[in-house]
């Protein structure tokens, strides 16, 4: 009986083909959109915890407290041990220690005399000391726009715009004022050894990258760090995992009353990151949502319309003794059968376009000149697992629902109406 | 079995609902019919041939009196029993042949096989003796759309009585055929009859078809108001 089905479906296009490309549409669309809100959010995750918040951070209860100033002044002690005792109690991760700062880049002229002043935000990372993988985490081989990564103390690598708006070429020799830890003022002078543009517009604007002794030294925070990130080694975030590092080093060295006693946050704990993280659920619902009642609906009606082109094939099949119900379960396996087959090209379509968006993306860099979110520049799709079954679940139900109800108003005539349409 | 009683129609009344009144289709009939007759209703259009036809092959429901057909109550019918019994014991016949149009003639025959749940051999050999009757055994694997007028006709009626009936309801079947098909299908169904003992009714008005019945029941505005039985 099957094969009867079947049969009949593939010779009569018009009881196939339009369901199919429907079905096809609406699962193509559900998946592309998908991946493609699954890439801006994994993107927007990616580019923070490699920027900003690590999968883990380590800083001061007084860091965390006042972390948007910058306060270098309850910046971490005695890190290189820290460090050590973190790889040693938690190998799965990665330890790294990071200093950001706020200060001003001056550019003297051939007499020592401001030429050039602009704010700057700074971060200083471990480039230069042995097993870094900083260099790869800013991606810097492949952002580097002149010039080399710093290989030796004094080098600094700044943003290519803001080398461009302050005129300063590779090799030039800048000066950077700042606030030490103990308050007072800091200078250094540095060598501009590169220029980088990371396609994230708040690093692009006026960022600049030192080597993190420098910045130990200039700052007086010798063995300190305002922060120690931890990063999974097998580069993705896994948020059960780093909650429980979280909870496992709070419990052994938080300590409420000392402002000075290290706190570890996930991921998911800065930024908002977290609720970014459950938005993707809650949209990958809406999407599948509006697909489902916005294909339910056309092929309710593409149903009704079918139905009703097929009065006489039903009258016919009831007069052969074919039960309602029977003939009713074979409308449901072949709206499945249809179902099946607009949902497998859907997806294969919409994996392809969803390939093509993750290789290539869509440039967005005009229009987020101005955000201060680390986000990229570039749009990307992402394949993730769901994107090979989220348009199954639209493109399925939808021809169910499509036909049930459609089915339905067919077999509300009575049999001898339906029969009635034969004599014509 | 030679005379026995297969249909037994009691005082059937038939409405239809017109709005808010109803219209009186069928008024008291009262008819038997015997297992292996050859027998028409005939009447003028709008008499009640087909009304009285779908109540016999239970695909409507009458609004008073009942019909028993081989000892079953049409009107205590439920709707799977209903198709179980058109099912197993009885074929139609259909003035516009309605046959399948994406399906093979092999296929149109083999439909009610299908249902019955038959095995592929017994199937195929069913669908070819039924074709073999009606003459079209190389038309097998042809579409409806490529048959004649004649051909599809005899078509649905292999497919009436390829499960081999003990009724075959035929409604107007000649309606679309010429004088050739019409004698062509009509001395089908008359060898069948004959060889088979399958019980046939026709409603028609076509005297091509009323020259072979042995009974003709004549019916006007719903009433029987002739029976007369040939020998
Ligand atoms: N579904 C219906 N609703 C209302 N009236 C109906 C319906 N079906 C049939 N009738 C009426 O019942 C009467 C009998 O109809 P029926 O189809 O049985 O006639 P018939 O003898 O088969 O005619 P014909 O020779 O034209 O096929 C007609 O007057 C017809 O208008
Ligand atoms: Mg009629």
């Amino acid at each position: 009986m099957i094969k009867f089905l079947i049969k009949g479906l593939i010779r009569d296009h018009h009881r196939s083909l339009f369901p199919i490309i429907i079905v096809t549409f609406g699962t193509l669309l559900t998946t592309v959109l998908y991946s493609f809100i699954n890439g801006q959010l994994n993107d927007l995750i990616d580019s923070n915890a490699r920027f900003d918040t690590g999968h883990l951070k380590l800083m001061t209860r007084a860091y965390d407290k006042l972390s948007n100033q910058i306060p270098n002044e309850f910046a971490l002690t005695g890190v290189e041990k820290l460090i050590e005792s973190l790889n040693n109690k938690y190998p799965g991760y990665n330890w790294t220690p990071r200093i950001k700062f706020i200060g001003l880049l001056d550019v003297p002229d051939e007499n020592g005399e401001t030429k050039n002043q602009n704010t700057v935000f700074g971060m200083a990372v471990n480039l230069i000391g042995k097993n870094s993988q900083e260099s790869e985490r800013f991606n810097l081989d492949k952002s580097i726009i002149r010039g080399h990564i710093p290989e030796k103390p004094g080098d600094i690598l700044i943003s290519e715009e803001l080398a461009k708006r302050m005129k300063i070429d590779i090799g030039h020799s800048v000066t950077l004022l700042s606030t030490s830890s103990n308050g007072a003022m800091a200078v250094q002078n540095f060598v501009v050894c590169g220029t980088v543009k990371f396609g994230i517009g708040v690093m692009d604007r006026g960022a600049i990258i030192t080597d993190i002794s420098d910045m130990q030294f200039t700052l007086e925070m010798f063995d300190g760090a305002g922060e120690i990130l931890g990063f999974n080694k097998n580069k993705f975030y896994i948020p059960s995992e780093a909650e429980k590092i979280k909870f496992d080093f709070n419990n052994h060295y938080l300590n409420k009353g000392d402002k000075y006693s290290p706190l570890m946050l996930t991921l998911e704990d800065q930024n908002g990151l977290g609720e970014y993280l459950q938005y993707i659920n809650v949209v990958g619902f809406i999407i599948v949502g509006i697909f489902l009642i916005a294909m339910s609906i056309v092929l309710l009606n593409t149903g009704l319309m079918s139905g009703i082109r097929r009065y006489g094939e039903v009258g016919v099949r009831l007069a052969l003794g074919e039960a309602k119900a029977h003939i009713y379960k074979s409308l449901l396996y072949e709206s499945v059968l249809i179902g099946i087959v607009g949902s497998v090209i859907g997806t294969i379509l919409g994996l392809a376009i969803t390939f093509y968006l993750q290789e290539y993306g869509i440039d967005i860099t005009e229009s987020i000149k101005n955000s201060s979110i680390i986000m990229s520049n570039i749009l990307r799709a992402k394949i993730s697992f769901v994107s090979f079954y989220i348009g199954f679940i639209p493109g399925l139900l939808a021809t169910l629902i499509g036909t049930a109800f459609s089915g339905i108003q067919i077999f509300k005539r009575q049999t001898a109406s339906l029969f009635k349409e034969l004599e014509v | 079995m030679g005379d026995s009683q297969i249909i037994q129609i009691s005082n059937l009344v038939k409405d239809y609902a017109m709005g808010k009144q109803f219209f009186r289709a069928l008024h008291d009939v009262n008819l038997s019919i015997n297992t292996g007759e050859f027998c028409g209703l005939v009447g003028p259009s709008g008499s009640g041939k087909t009304t009285l036809l779908n109540i016999i092959g239970a695909l409507d429901n009458p609004t008073g009196g009942d019909i028993i057909i081989m000892n079953n109550s049409i009107k205590d019918l439920k709707n799977k029993q209903a198709a179980k019994l058109r099912n197993e014991s009885i074929g139609f016949i259909f003035q516009t042949y309605n046959l399948l149009p994406v399906y093979t003639v092999f296929e149109n025959v083999e439909f009610p096989l299908l249902l019955l749940k038959k095995s592929k051999k017994e199937r195929e050999e069913a669908v070819m003796r039924a074709l073999e009757w009606v003459g079209l055994s190389d038309k097998v694997n042809s579409r409806p759309n490529q048959l004649s007028g004649g051909e599809s006709q005899r078509v649905a009626v292999a497919r009436a009585m390829v499960k081999l009936p003990r009724i075959v309801l035929a409604d107007e079947p000649t309606a679309n055929l010429d004088a050739a098909n019409s004698h062509n299908i009509l001395q089908t169904m008359l060898k069948l009859n004959l060889e088979l003992k399958t019980t046939f009714i026709f409603a028609t008005h076509d005297e091509k078809v009323i020259r072979y019945l042995r009974r003709k029941v004549a019916l006007s505005d719903g009433n029987v108001i002739n029976d007369i039985i040939m020998n």
